[in-house]
């Protein structure tokens, strides 16, 4: 067991993993103020026929072109759901339904026709849908770790644009900020956030590495700056405690892992955090509660 | 009946049950809800599976409205304390369905199910698990069940059906006059949750969801009385299902993918020529406003 | 005779107080507009009094009595804008909605029904309307549809959701004028309202809030520069004899 800790093909994944995981984090705490956590779980499914499509046409597993794949398979998928959305009486939620569903049907009609055709080099294809990061090889996991890198450069650097951006479009606009380039942008980073994560944690599974961390960050600051490193810590363990217990046993699927690793946090900072904690809430209700009665056998 | 008779039923059934279903659904913005549902239900199973070893029908479906009513119950709770619907949904579901595949993946659970064939169905084996029915004869496991389930539906939403009504057009009115709106909202969310399961043997968890929504928002398009709606989302799941096998043995591959597919070219055909709400008809109108 | 009594009403989302220890009461036969900038809790406190919204402490009764056993005798208008007008139905078939309560379980809405839903139609003139789709309505006449449904219900007591919102100046009138009749048969009616110019017209008790009550009493008495500054913080922008522009600015 010791082995697979110390084999240098390990400690490549397990880093990225971490990073990955950060890059999640902070993202994730993007889409959720947007209040697009779903909008997440959509392209990550949608990507997967970009996946099967890219395999099918290059005949390889490489990595970057599944990526590329599926980047575009899942910015195709964002552009249908708000186009459905705004042509027709159809609401966001349905729409993403429908994307999601349909992208993935299709994803599975092609992994299918692949397994048939591939000779043997699909094998592994397979590990899309619920992540298999043990098997991942050292230049996957590098490449998967420097573009995590690069999404939390680019979130870092133009963190101000950002802030503004998020919370108050309009006044963005007046500042001379470009709104419609930075929200392009933003569904951009998204894209490429959740596609470097589909071979480590699958496809059905990479939203919750978006959505959970940053909403556990919620119950420990109401500062935005705090809520993004505090978001990329929890993913980031998330992700490296994830792969750590998957590479103990033969063939375990890292997603799930991952997400019941970080659905630990969450669980610890819904009733212990320090701003929005259940604890908390309770406690300064019932301070009101007792003021409020005091207050009234006084006016008696 | 043949084999492929037995299919085409079985297709038939999940198409007309997820399509008279997915309207309400659509119509109260639940459809990432059932998308929830769907993948949660895979830990209703396994569950079910540990308990009782076997992967009968009732058990099945008592752990599966079992999981629905608790990923509701979660949500509903997680959004009471203030967390978003959309951030609540996502850590539930992710979360349960989790702990479902880890369960099956490690021998924690001891569980000797096909996670494939969870997530993707496999409908051509629905023919050869019979059961012996009085008075009709052997029929396949996955035909009685569906039958039953999409009768209970029917039933369930004729019965109350001025109460479907109001409580998703206008659930505070509701409220006020005394209707149990949350009761209700889980009443449907155990009859989303018995339907997917009633499904998941043909098309599996994932693409149950395309059957759910995609032919109802299709039927969304062409008509605003909500009869009608029920009676062209049970068509038009019906029919993807059809269309769907037939893709599916001209290119010899995942009947259940094609199906998913299937709904998605429907929706497509909709989008654009659908008489009251497609593209066509929207801008036709738009010239002769101007 | 009292017909809706509140006693130190609080109701708080998460840790946050919306309403703060609201006490009132409120007399049969009065048309009262409830008045207070944006973010007051006014819709919340309507919410709030009807259990639509869990509350976090005080009484409320109604004519004397708790909701539960009351909820046929009072009528609720949501804000317009809380319902999808997209729902697949039809102008009729909404008024008649305004019956379910009555109708009970297992029951279908019969020919009386659909008579009463008409007359209601009537009063708000939008018969002509009956099988119109509701997507294809305009902002006041779904204002008209929702008057009409809170009508058949033949409350003894209204709760109306800010029922002047972008309506057209034809729905107001006719919004008023039922008011009025309705007051004039005896019901009560409290409605969240957002023009200030118009309250003294409008309405013969006002209730001003921020969170707390700031005052509560006939409209010559309570519509006053002091209670109004109070409930906009003191900040409103005034003209001699009236307001400056339709809605008070906070500054």
């Amino acid at each position: 067991m010791a082995d697979i800790l110390l084999s240098s093909n390990f400690q490549w994944v397990f880093v990225s993993a971490v990073m990955l995981g950060m890059a999640a984090g902070m993202m994730g705490t993007m889409s959720n103020l947007r209040k697009q956590g779903l909008m997440s779980d959509a392209i990550s499914h949608a990507a997967l026929p970009g996946v099967m499509i890219a395999f099918l046409m290059t005949g390889e597993k490489d990595l970057m072109f599944l990526i590329i794949g599926a980047g575009l398979s899942g910015l195709i998928a964002a552009c249908l759901i708000q186009g459905i959305h705004q042509s027709t009486r159809i609401k966001e939620d349905a729409a993403m339904g429908i994307v999601l569903s349909v992208f993935f049907g299709g994803g599975i009609m092609l992994l299918t026709i692949a397994n048939q055709v591939g000779q043997g080099k699909q094998s592994g294809l397979d590990g899309f849908i619920f992540g298999q990061a043990a098997s991942m090889i050292r230049s996957d996991a590098m490449i998967m770790g420097v573009l995590a890198i690069i999404v939390m450069l680019v979130i870092v650097f133009r963190f101000k644009e950002w802030k503004v951006v998020l919370f108050d479009p309009n006044h963005a606009k007046m500042m001379g900020i470009p709104v419609k380039f930075y929200e392009s942008f933003y569904t951009f980073l998204l894209v490429v956030t959740i596609v470097i994560g589909i071979q480590a944690v699958g496809v059905i599974l990479m939203a919750a590495l978006l959505i959970i961390p940053s909403v556990s960050a919620r119950y420990w600051t109401h500062s935005l700056l705090i809520m993004f490193v505090l978001s990329a810590v929890f993913g980031g363990i998330s992700g490296g405690l994830g792969t750590l217990i998957s590479a103990f046993g033969e063939g375990l699927p890292t997603g799930p892992f991952i997400v019941v690793s970080s659905s630990v946090i969450f669980l610890v900072s819904l009733f212990l955090g320090s701003k929005n904690g259940l604890w908390i809430q309770r406690m300064k209700l019932s301070k009101y509660k007792s003021l409020k009665s005091s207050h009234d056998v006084k006016e008696d | 009946m043949s084999y492929t008779g037995w299919i085409l039923l079985t297709a038939s059934l999940v198409g007309i049950s997820c399509g008279i279903i997915g309207v309400l659904l659509i119509l109260r913005r639940m459809a990432m809800m059932a998308d929830a549902i769907s993948h949660t239900v895979l830990l209703g199973i396994v569950i079910a599976f540990m308990i009782s070893e076997s992967l009968q029908g009732t058990g099945m479906l008592i752990g599966a409205m079992l999981a629905g009513l608790l990923t509701t119950w979660i949500v509903q709770w997680f959004q009471s304390k203030g967390l978003q619907s959309d951030a609540a949904i996502g850590v539930v579901f992710t979360t349960l369905f989790s702990i479902g595949v880890i369960l099956i993946a490690t021998s924690v659970g001891n569980v000797h199910l096909d996670v494939n064939h969870a997530l993707m169905g496999e409908i051509s084996f629905v023919p050869w698990n019979l059961i012996d029915v009085p008075l009709v004869g052997e029929v396949p496991l996955a035909v009685v069940l569906l039958v039953t389930v999409t009768a209970l539906v029917l039933m369930v939403i004729l019965l109350f059906y001025k109460e479907w009504k109001i409580t998703t057009f206008d659930p505070a009115l509701a409220a006020s006059f005394g209707i149990p709106v949350l009761v209700m909202h889980y009443l449907f969310m155990s009859m989303v949750s018995i339907t997917t399961v009633a499904a998941f043997d043909a098309v599996g968890a994932i693409m149950v969801v395309a059957m759910l929504i995609t032919p109802a928002a299709s039927a969304n398009l062409w008509t605003d009385r909500l009869w009608l709606m029920f009676v062209l989302s049970a068509s038009f799941g019906m029919g993807s299902s059809i269309l769907g096998y037939v893709i599916a043995i001209w290119l010899n591959t995942s009947i259940s993918g094609s199906m998913a597919f299937a709904t998605g070219l429907i929706f497509l055909f909709s989008y654009v020529f659908a008489p009251r709400y497609g593209r066509i008809a929207v801008l036709k109108k738009k010239r002769e406003t101007i | 005779m009292n017909v809706l009594d509140v006693r130190r009403l609080s109701t708080a989302y998460q840790n946050k107080v919306v309403l703060d220890s609201l006490s009132f009461s409120v007399r049969k036969g009065t048309l009262t507009g409830i008045i207070g900038p944006n973010g007051a809790g006014k819709s919340t406190m309507l919410k709030t009094l009807l259990g639509l919204q869990p509350k976090l402490q005080g009484e409320v009764e109604f004519f004397g009595k708790k909701l539960e056993t009351e909820k046929k005798r009072i009528g609720y208008v949501p804000q317009r804008g809380a319902v999808d007008w997209d729902f697949p139905t039809n102008v009729l078939d909404v008024v008649m909605m305004g019956l379910y309560g009555q109708i009970g379980w297992l029951r279908i809405p019969g020919k009386q029904h659909r008579q009463k839903a008409m007359e209601a139609l009537d009063k708000v003139a939008m018969t002509d309307y009956a099988t119109r789709q509701i997507s294809q309505l305009s902002g006041g006449q779904q204002q008209r549809v929702f008057l009409a449904r809170a009508l058949v219900q033949q409350a003894d007591l209204y709760f109306m959701d800010e029922p002047f919102a972008g309506v057209d100046a034809k729905t107001e009138q006719t919004i008023m004028s039922v008011l009025h009749e309705l007051k004039e048969q005896g019901h009560t009616v409290l409605v969240v309202h957002h023009d200030l110019q118009t309250v003294p017209r409008y309405f013969d008790q006002v209730l001003l809030m921020n969170k707390k009550l700031i005052a509560h009493g006939p409209t010559e008495k309570v519509f006053t520069t002091d209670y109004l500054s109070k409930t906009y913080g003191g900040a409103i922008q005034w003209l001699e004899g009236g307001f400056n522009g339709r809605h008070p600015v906070k500054q």
